[in-house]
């Protein structure tokens, strides 16, 4: 094992599948001579040249849209979305055609291709360029939606999307990026076949108290959660949905049925997110084993302040989900430490 | 004597437009084309007249369901713009697309079952009208969002490229296509990449109710392309003969040249936008100019073949009765071919299953006992 940046993961995980697959090209605004805004393409121009590593004009619709189309011809294309705010103007090319033409055109072709794009709030960038929109995209059948904690996972998870015969949303939180973490020693080898199953969460910290569940920069958030809560004698169980389409019930459902309660953190909005379908999914599932009501800790519902102390009071804190599963406990009589 | 009781070759048993480079058959003359080769083209453009008849009526009976848009009064820039096509070349094309999808090679049985919305159409029942699509044939879509296929054609082309092959992108479009964001990206990616692609705009004169005057600060649109520095042509869509020269020019330079061209072909829709629309909005010059026989391209080219002493009144007869027993048998296919099975509602969500993947139907509960 070593460690490494959840950003090195992504690098080299790349670079990998790209030696591996002379059918896997890479396409964004500045990816090339910039070598990336994030610096996940860092090195690719050089190595692999412009046929292969593709500057596009700032026009969403336009390059997203030709990168369908390429994987239609098979293909396959790694589009890197500066920021997930910018795929609101690729929307359409996304959701009307990326992940409608294996089923409107009865299975006869399908759309190969990955795009990433990071998100998440808490960079102070304002309004426009701190959301986490994955909703959109989550709630849309023929679309995968992938979202990794770790180095290990996204490196795992960037492989299985560039593999994947879909079209596949893989979410970076800009607060992960810097964020540490083991991956194998392999990880970075062509010949890797670690590859994640999409559509699985996993438990990464086992409990007995209460679920806590979360995705991206929330699930490692989580764990932090339980560790501090541990030192109060909390046994806090976490659930890292890791894919958001599909959506791995079975494995959050049965944590709640063992734990008998459920907090769900989220890094985006409360009213109709990602949270509401976990909690509903939970009421379906597990009702007869909960001692609580579910409980959501999401951001608040504002467009997103530049002030750092409005924007760290609108974002989940270890502090606001500790207090939430501290009062979901103590509802019910379990001791709270 | 021509054998008129073949059925439309489709793409495949077509000659490559290169054949044709330099020849001057511009309208009106038939210069010196072959008897049995513009008897084809007739032929060609009346099967699809009679089919999309065919189809408006099954509408009307509600055998057909959805949109249904029809490509009455546009069959010579149908027929005109694939006989320029080499079997291996690709199309993209907006939802009026069943003229298209039947000249680029697709069976017409298979095109209608998709109508009807059954298991043995092209789609096998999930596309409808606006969505034909076959692999084989490379027609690689109809799409439904005004300007959708111009980013994925786009696309198409820049895989050709990437792996270095010789085949064309025909894109076409309606002219109100030519406003949207979409169009000037992909014109302008096209260009700037270099591709081998053709954006071909029909330009009927009205985007559904709206004329084109109404939306396009440059009503010329051939010219948009100079933009992009993108050469632009335009042609008189009612010829099949100008349609295929000039379509078969600009698709060999494309293949050549490996850069975009953009191409206008004139039409006139005889109908609405589409089957339900009376297109009230049409003032009676604009239904007397939609209607005129010198703007139909099948009634001008049967004169002209009945002058040249191509078209004798007993092979249009013969001609017209192949047509219709075929768009008859069509129908029957279409008629008679089973409703899809429920029990494959599932079957093309994803390409690579997963776990996990809802299958629920309503009323379904998420974690079943």
């Amino acid at each position: 094992m070593s460690v490494i940046t959840y950003r090195q993961a992504l690098r080299d995980t790349l670079r990998a599948e790209m030696v591996r697959d002379e059918n896997v090209l890479v396409m964004g605004e500045e990816i090339g001579v910039f070598e990336g805004s994030y610096k996940i393409t860092e090195g690719l121009l050089k190595e692999f040249g412009p046929r292969r590593v593709k500057d596009t004009p700032i026009a969403e619709e336009g390059f997203v849209g030709a990168a369908i189309g390429a994987a239609m011809l098979g293909l396959r294309p790694v589009v890197e979305l500066m920021t997930i705010n910018f795929s609101l103007i690729a929307i359409d090319q996304i959701i009307n055609h990326a992940a409608k033409i294996y089923g409107m055109f009865g299975g006869q072709t399908s759309v190969p291709m990955v795009i990433r794009t990071p998100g998440g709030g808490g960079q102070q960038l304002g309004a426009t360029h701190s959301q986490n929109i994955e909703l959109f995209y989550s709630f849309i059948p023929g679309l995968k939606v992938l979202a990794p904690s770790t180095p290990a996972e996204a490196s795992s998870m960037l492989r299985a999307a560039i593999r994947d015969d879909d079209p596949v949303l893989f979410l970076e939180n800009l607060g992960l990026y810097n964020t540490k973490g083991e991956v194998p020693e392999d990880y970075a080898q062509p010949e890797n076949d670690d590859v994640a199953t999409i559509g699985r969460a996993a438990v990464t910290r086992e409990g007995s108290d209460i679920t806590l569940i979360g995705y991206s920069r929330m699930a490692m958030v989580a764990t932090q959660v339980a560790e501090k809560l541990a030192q109060e004698d909390i046994s806090v169980e976490v659930v890292d949905l890791r894919s958001l389409r599909p959506l791995d019930r079975q494995t959050f459902v049965d944590s709640v049925k063992k734990t008998g309660a459920a907090v769900i953190c989220e890094d985006d909005w409360l009213t109709y997110g990602i949270g509401a379908e976990i909690a509903a999914s939970i009421q379906e599932g597990a009702f007869d084993y909960l001692d609580a009501p579910v409980r959501r800790v999401a951001m608040a519902e504002v467009p997103m302040p530049y002030a750092k102390p409005l924007e760290t009071a609108a974002l989940p804190s270890v502090e606001s989900i500790s207090t939430a599963i501290k009062e979901t406990l103590s509802a019910v009589g379990k001791r709270v430490g | 004597m021509a054998d008129t009781t073949a059925k439309p070759k489709g793409a495949a048993a077509r000659s490559s437009g290169t054949r044709r480079r330099g020849r001057k058959n511009t309208s009106p003359g038939l210069g010196d084309e072959k008897p049995e080769e513009l008897l084809d083209y007739y032929r060609r453009m009346l099967f699809i007249r009679r089919f999309e008849e065919r189809t408006a009526q099954a509408y009307t009976q509600a055998r057909i369901g959805g949109y249904c848009h029809l490509n009455l009064g546009e069959e010579a820039t149908v027929v005109g713009l694939l006989d320029a096509l080499r079997p291996d070349d690709y199309l993209f094309t907006n939802y009026r697309d069943h003229g298209y999808a039947i000249e680029k090679g697709m069976d017409p049985k298979k095109v209608m079952a998709e109508l009807y919305g059954r298991a043995d159409g092209v789609s096998k029942g999930w596309g409808g009208s606006m969505h034909m699509y076959d692999t084989a044939t490379r027609m690689l879509g109809g799409y439904g969002i005004v300007g959708g296929q111009l980013p994925l054609a786009t696309g198409a082309a820049l895989a050709i490229s990437y792996r270095g092959g010789d085949e064309v992108v025909v894109c076409q479009m309606g002219d109100g296509t030519t406003n949207i964001g979409a169009w000037h990206e992909s014109l302008n990616i096209a260009k700037l990449w270099n591709l081998p692609i053709v954006f071909v705009v029909i330009n009927n004169f009205t985007g559904m109710g709206t004329t084109v005057e109404m939306s396009s600060a440059e009503p010329e649109l051939y010219k948009r392309g100079s933009a992009f520095r993108i050469e632009g042509v335009r042609v008189d869509g009612r010829d099949v003969l100008a349609v295929r020269d000039t379509t078969a020019e600009l698709v060999e330079r494309a293949r050549k040249e490996q850069t975009p061209f953009l191409l206008e072909a004139w039409s006139y829709r005889q109908k609405g936008h589409s089957v339900v629309d009376p297109a009230k909005y049409r003032t009676e010059e604009q239904w007397e100019q939609a209607r005129a026989d010198e703007n139909d391209p099948i009634t001008l080219f049967e004169a002209k073949l009945a002058e040249a002493g191509v078209l004798t009144d007993e092979l249009r007869e013969e001609i017209a009765a192949s047509v219709k027993a075929e768009v008859a048998e069509a129908a029957d296919f279409a008629e008679n071919s089973p409703h899809p099975d429920v029990s494959t509602l599932f079957d093309y969500t994803y390409a690579t299953p997963v776990p996990n993947e809802s299958r629920r139907m309503p009323a379904d509960p998420v974690f079943a006992e």
